[in-house]
């Protein structure tokens, strides 16, 4: 199989080798297998053995690798990240989980000061061939210290990658182009498409993802639904409720592209630019913080290339700047849902 | 094994310490002088810290350092002119001058790095004690840090997970009494920093920092208990910085007589007496030994200069070049050639 059409697996017809898989087991047989095939590829966070990671990244992998691959680790994420980092530049291939990517306070400076920099600092002589796997997202009620993306604050800073994989095959293929990448590579999953039993599940959590090796590339978006009229530019979990307005309108004769960017370093840009002048119309999803963030940067790159190819202003569907409410009806009115995204487009389309 | 007696291990302790003072010498001369910008510390008066660990140590074993580190750096083996032409902002620097004084790192002598952030060093090298460990090696990776890098949270978690997990660590604290301005004295409520390893469970010991001898003793009891499994240990080096912080001090936080009475306890020169027949023993070295050594780190130093000076300035054509590795490079990762 080539890697085009593993990445196409996840949008379009499942090839005779695939099954349904959630997003967290083909997370797990994307980093089993790597640890099958390199011996320098461990595992490493709080929880992530016998617990099996608390949003199930890591089920089984201490049973099938021992607790010297699979490591728990004291709640020290200085600690452990930086030690990820150690093992990195000592020749590993270490994949660190950051329980909550809202914990990052207690650690940037071990991500950002010293994974991310290292090979810039050394002149291209060190580098940090590490995953940093790291839960994101809201809608469960969990309040503002449990609830966030942040992937534009890590987007923001240079010397890591970052993906966030919106299904099951992308899950497995993006992560093990992280785990095989040289470079250090933040891999978000949103919790709401793991397919969790004790979470809400989005039906497309669950997918088909074919059993053999393959590599989504890290840096390029797919087309999860080709359309004429408006461009909707999203990743992860706001791909689904993408894809589900666009269903819907597709009745109101409103046929939407969805832009599923998989990655935000590097960003695709030429993907988002080839589908924005063919549909003359842009509306961002971003489940992250609306300013100095991915939408916002999205409409420069369009607006940088050419204004001209916008036949309406450029429309964005973020969290308004302020913290995740636990309050469920507050929570639901700053999260990036189907109604907004819906009456988001009829805007753009000037309905 | 001894240094003031034997006369190979003496030369190399003397010229290594005297080539990080001539080092550091150099480079405040040519800052002052408008040839070099940016900032860096001086590690003078501290030389016999790095002189003294990095003798106990092996080749293949690593070193974390911190962003006073030219000691350390040059202690380990690294090659003075790549270490200047990263200085001078030159193309041929040991990081083509991306990096600078406080972030040279050397892949051929198992220097992982300079840090620019106190304590960041310090999980990093539990993390390149796992990795050892994960692969069955003997390596030892010895920590360098200060003494306000004791205070950081970073410090206690990195040398937490060490002791847990038994990992061949030895952390090597260069107590120089100050962090910038803060003394040890108002920034801890413990009579030694060597205590706060029992709260780890693991051995810390308390030693003049300015006698290589007695940190290469302290530091060689570490390395072997690391080595053979016995897992971490804590080091703390007395000793004291001539120099301010960086070219920001004005020395307003100590006294002229407290500076003056640590340059009379000079590592070199107490040293340099101790070989040449200040203690019991019969003299290691002669008088003209010790001018070969001082001559030897003269010149290098000097070379150094010229070879830098030589060498093509950082070019900014490529300067987003190493941001991120190239692909499809045929190793493995890591440092691992």
């Amino acid at each position: 199989m080539s890697l085009t059409d593993a990445a196409d697996a996840s949008h379009t017809s499942a090839p005779a080798t695939t099954r349904k898989l959630s997003t967290s087991k083909a997370m797990v047989e994307a980093v089993a297998a790597e640890m099958d095939r390199d011996q320098d590829v461990f595992v490493m966070g709080e929880d992530v053995g016998a617990y099996g990671g608390i949003f199930s990244s890591t089920t089984g992998l201490v049973d099938r690798f021992g607790p010297q691959r699979v490591v728990d680790t004291p709640i020290s994420e200085s600690a452990f990240i930086g030690a990820a980092i150690g093992a990195a530049v000592e020749g590993m291939r270490p994949i660190a989980e950051l329980m909550f990517v809202d914990f990052f306070g207690v650690c940037m400076d071990q991500i950002y000061n010293h994974m991310a920099k290292i090979h810039y600092e050394s002149g291209g002589n060190v580098r940090v061939p590490m995953v940093l796997t790291t839960a994101v997202g809201g809608g469960y009620s969990d309040g503002a210290q449990h609830s966030q993306c942040l992937w534009g604050t890590f987007a923001h800073l240079p010397g890591m990658k970052v993906v966030a994989p919106s299904n099951p095959a992308d899950a497995k293929g993006l992560m093990t182009s992280a785990i095989r990448d040289d470079n250090p590579v933040v891999y978000m999953f949103h919790k709401g498409i793991m397919g969790l039993p004790w979470m809400a599940k989005n039906p497309r959590s669950v997918g088909p993802v074919p059993e053999e090796d393959y590599e989504v590339p890290i840096g390029k978006a797919a087309i999860a639904r080709p359309g004429t009229d408006v461009t909707i530019a999203t990743l992860s979990l706001s791909v689904h409720h993408a894809l589900d307005v666009a269903d819907e309108l597709a009745g109101d004769d409103i046929d939407c592209e969805v832009v599923d960017l998989r990655s935000l370093v590097p960003l695709d840009t030429d993907t988002i630019l080839e589908s924005v002048g063919r549909t003359g119309r842009l509306l961002v999803v971003d489940e992250d913080y609306r300013s100095f963030g991915v939408s916002g940067e999205i409409i420069a790159r369009v607006a940088e290339r050419d204004p001209g190819m916008l036949a309406a202003p450029p429309v964005r569907v973020a969290v308004p700047d302020v913290p995740i409410p636990y309050a469920r009806g507050l929570e639901d009115a700053v999260l990036p849902t189907s109604e907004r995204i819906r009456n988001a487009v009829f805007g753009v389309m000037g309905r | 094994m001894t240094l003031t007696t034997e006369a190979d291990r003496a030369k190399h302790a003397l010229t290594t310490m005297w080539t990080i003072r001539r080092f550091e010498e150099a480079v405040d001369d040519m800052f002052a002088r408008g040839l070099m910008h940016g900032t860096m510390h001086l590690s003078i008066g501290q030389e016999a810290v790095p002189t003294g660990a990095c003798m106990a140590l092996s080749e293949g074993d690593y070193i974390t350092s911190t962003h006073r580190g030219h000691g350390h750096c040059i202690a380990k083996g690294a090659k003075l002119d790549a270490m200047m032409a990263e200085l001078l902002a030159k193309e041929t620097g040991y990081c083509r001058g991306r990096g600078g004084s406080m972030h040279i790192a050397d892949v051929a002598t198992g220097n992982l790095g300079a840090n620019g952030i106190v304590a960041g060093g310090v999980p990093i090298a539990a993390g390149a004690g796992l990795a050892v460990r994960m692969r069955g090696g003997s390596e030892v990776v010895v920590s360098f840090f200060g003494d306000g890098a004791v205070n950081e949270g970073a410090w206690h978690e990195g040398v937490n997970l060490a002791a847990i997990w038994d990992l061949p660590v030895v952390f090597v604290c260069e107590n120089n009494r100050y962090g910038m301005s803060m003394s040890v004295d108002r920034a801890f409520n413990v009579d030694t920093l060597a205590e706060r390893a029992r709260g780890y469970g693991i051995p810390g010991v308390t030693v003049d920092g300015n006698d290589p001898q007695t940190v290469y003793d302290a530091v060689a009891d570490a390395v072997r208990r690391a080595r053979s499994g016995g897992g971490p240990s804590f080091v703390e080096a007395l000793t004291y910085r001539w120099k301010g912080h960086s070219k920001s001090d004005k020395n307003l936080y100590r006294t002229r007589e407290e500076i003056e009475s640590w340059r009379e306890r000079d590592p070199i020169a107490a040293f340099e007496a101790a070989v040449t027949g200040g203690g019991a023993t019969a003299p290691a070295l002669s008088e003209s030994d010790v001018e070969e050594c001082r001559a030897l780190a003269r010149d290098r130093v000097r070379e150094a200069i010229r070879t830098a000076n030589a060498a093509p300035d950082a070019d900014a054509a490529t300067l987003t070049d190493a941001v991120y590795a190239p692909a499809g490079e045929p190793i493995a990762g890591g440092t691992r050639a």
